[in-house]
């Protein structure tokens, strides 16, 4: 049987190598390109969504805490205030004017409400000190000139700004009016910074208050606190009515942060919570940074299987075309063969001269050697036997050239729909003709009404004749029921002929190598070994196929395998 | 051997050379030609000429052309085609041109002045 050989398909050319190269990196990118564009979309608009819900979210809580932290505060002073006019309006004007009466209710202030206030005084409206009692000796002085002053007459009740007191001491001052009289208390400056530096929130946050003017009204335990330039510009920016203003990404020393900043005191002061941007949006980054991770992630698998899976169909794809090249290779191969008949010609001119020349130039030396001169040389018969050796290998020369040609003679190559019964009953009659003196009997077992095949009828013949030749010479001379068979079967789109005989078998080691050019088993002379490869080459030049079943004692089968004609 | 010139054209110099010396070992009146061209020039300058052993295939003009005007100018000389080529169809077609026989190299001498021979008693008898 022949076998087309496959296993060999890694043998790709360089030029193939380079195709495949090329077609693996365009895979590479389109696969990656159209995996990563969807991602990316995907995960852009989920990170805006989560983004913009999830701030939403933390500026809702800032929101909650600030309003806190301002009620708390609000508390504190209206809590001060309260108590500084449940005092004005519980006692006439002459008994707070008494400094004694100021005395007791101080002591009283500093046992119950934690020394926030650090003195009481009363004023008159003039701004002239009437009374006082407290830290500060303050007996002779005149507020008349002092801004706070001025605005608390205006009014019923006043919470002063922070400012540094006649004793370069940072103070505040609640005032209520009491007919002609303002009742006067300085807040514990430190005791209502606390409440605000108190406050924390997440690891960076703290908070302060901020006058209009931008001027700290507490103290901060961090450095961290920009300058009043910047809380100018923080404060110019918000439209302080009653709502919260929240302004993030404010960029301060390299560091981004989120103020929030609420009213207090009817709006003269800001409340502001000042906390890193990372910290505020501390969970917002840890998800960010997972979604980049797993962003990543996905990113470095797609291009990990967009590689593999390329490979591996660039890997598949190069067996199929390397599998494929071969059995191209095969086919030109045979067509090599099936050309081989016209080469023949070309082959028995080229031989035959420079044959005929030898031939003719010992022709001449046996010419020479017949003259009388040479009779007598001792070594005359071996000359002559010698000269007649040169004669009969050229004689031989030619026969085989006149074999070779015998195939290549008056065919026909063109293909034509051909009936293969009427072939095979045509070239059966001539075998037997040919073979009448032989003990061996041609029998032809046709299947009728068999379809046509597109074939060279003279060349479908030549193969015929030299496949019942060889079975022919295969059957031994001695043997008187010599068999040669000859049977055609239609089987399903192709039609089979088989030439079988009943002779010596051809050995297994054989069978491999029996179409092969030049192979015989034919003693010297007798054969060319070209015959079943021209025989393969006509064959297969054909769409057809030519296998061999053989075994020894028992005979061997040829079977032609021809395509039908559509 | 025959009463006049035998000719003998082939392009293999070695080949026509030691076939012409064994016919005139043999009492052949032989002359020689390396070409077709060079054939026709021959035949031209040498009248008695009665029979041309003419090569087939040979570079310039082949045998068969070599035939044509052979036969169209000397029509009473005989040919007898020579071919290492053993196409049959070449040689055939030089017969239907006027050519004698064919014969195919490598060639015993006897065979081929038996062929000579042969051409010449034709010739004589058709006369
Ligand atoms: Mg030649």
């Amino acid at each position: 049987m022949i076998h087309l050989d496959l296993s060999k398909y890694n043998e790709l050319k360089d030029m193939d190598i380079g195709y495949y190269k090329s077609f693996t990196r365009k895979m590479v990118i389109f696969t990656v390109l159209f995996s990563f564009i969807p991602l990316l979309v995907v995960s852009t608009l989920s990170h805006h969504y989560f983004n913009t819900a999830y701030k939403e979210k933390v500026v809702a809580h800032i929101n909650e805490l600030a309003f806190k932290h301002k009620q708390n505060i609000d508390n504190f002073l209206n809590e001060q205030l309260m108590n500084i006019r449940t005092l004005a309006h519980s006692h006439d004007s002459s008994k707070l004017s008494s400094e004694t009466f100021l005395r007791q209710v101080l002591s009283v202030f500093k046992e119950s409400h934690s020394s926030v206030f650090v003195d009481l005084g009363v004023i008159d409206k003039t701004g002239g000190l009437v009374a006082y009692t407290g830290a500060f000796k303050l007996m002779s002085a005149n507020y008349s000139e002092t801004d706070w002053f001025n605005k608390a007459k205006e009014r019923e009740f006043f919470i002063s700004d922070v400012f540094l007191g006649l004793e370069g001491q940072p103070n505040f001052i609640i005032t209520v009016k009491k007919d002609e009289i303002f009742l006067m208390a300085t807040v514990d400056f430190k005791a209502f910074s606390s409440i605000v530096e108190d406050i924390r929130i997440g690891e960076t946050g703290f908070a302060f208050i901020l006058n209009r003017q931008g001027n700290l009204q507490t103290l901060s335990r961090y450095n961290v606190v920009p300058s009043r330039m910047v809380y100018r510009e923080l404060i110019s920016k918000a439209s302080l009515n009653d709502n919260v203003a929240i302004f993030s990404n404010f960029k301060y020393l390299g560091k981004k942060y989120v103020y929030t900043m609420i009213p207090l005191k009817g709006g003269e002061w800001v409340l502001v919570l000042q906390q890193e941007v990372q910290d505020a949006f501390s969970k917002l980054y840890t998800a960010r940074y997972i979604g980049i991770a797993v962003f990543v992630f996905a990113v470095v698998g797609i291009i990990i299987i967009a590689l593999v899976v390329a490979r591996k169909i660039t890997k598949y794809l190069a067996e199929v075309g390397a599998a494929k090249e071969k059995m191209h290779e095969r086919v030109r191969e045979t067509n090599k063969l099936a050309s081989l008949g016209e080469l023949a010609a070309g082959i028995a001119h080229e031989i035959n001269n420079p044959v005929a020349i030898m031939v003719e130039e010992a022709g001449w030396i046996g010419d020479l050697l017949s003259e009388e001169e040479f009779q007598e040389t001792e070594n005359l018969t071996e000359f002559k036997r010698a000269l007649a050796q040169i004669k009969q290998q050229g004689a031989r020369c030619k026969d085989i050239t006149l074999k070779l040609l015998s195939f290549a003679r008056r065919t026909d190559p063109r293909m034509v729909n051909v009936q293969m019964n009427a072939i095979v009953e045509e070239t059966v009659k001539l075998t037997r003709q040919s073979f009448k003196f032989r003990r061996v009997e041609i029998k032809a077992n046709m299947q009728p009404e068999l379809p046509t095949v597109s074939a060279s009828a003279t060349e479908v013949q030549q193969v015929l004749l030299n496949l019942i030749n060889n079975a022919v010479d295969s059957i031994d001379v001695s043997k008187d029921d010599g068999l040669v068979e000859i049977i055609t079967k239609n089987d399903n789109d192709h039609i089979t002929i088989t030439v079988c005989d009943n002779g010596q078998g051809i050995p297994n080691a054989n069978l491999d190598k029996i179409f092969e050019p030049f192979f015989t088993t034919k003693p010297v002379g007798k054969g060319t070994g070209l015959g079943l490869s021209i025989c393969y080459g006509i064959i297969k030049k054909m769409g057809g196929d030519i296998t061999v079943k053989s075994e020894i004692g028992q005979g061997t089968c040829f079977v032609i395998t021809l395509p039908q004609s559509d | 051997m025959f009463g006049g010139k035998l000719l003998i054209v082939d392009d293999e110099a070695p080949f026509v050379d030691t076939v012409s010396k064994r016919l005139i070992k043999r009492q052949v009146n032989v002359i020689i030609a390396y070409s077709g061209q060079e054939a026709l020039n021959k035949l031209k300058s040498e009248p008695d000429v009665v029979l041309v052993i003419l090569d087939v295939k040979m570079p310039g003009m082949d045998g068969i052309e070599t035939l044509k005007h052979i036969k169209s100018q000397y029509p009473l000389i005989e040919v007898i085609m020579l071919t290492g080529h053993a196409n049959v169809e070449t040689a055939v077609e030089g017969i239907k041109y006027g050519a004698f026989d064919y014969l195919m190299k490598p060639c015993d001498i006897d065979v081929l002045l038996a062929k000579c021979e042969e051409a010449m008693t034709k010739d004589l008898k058709t006369l």
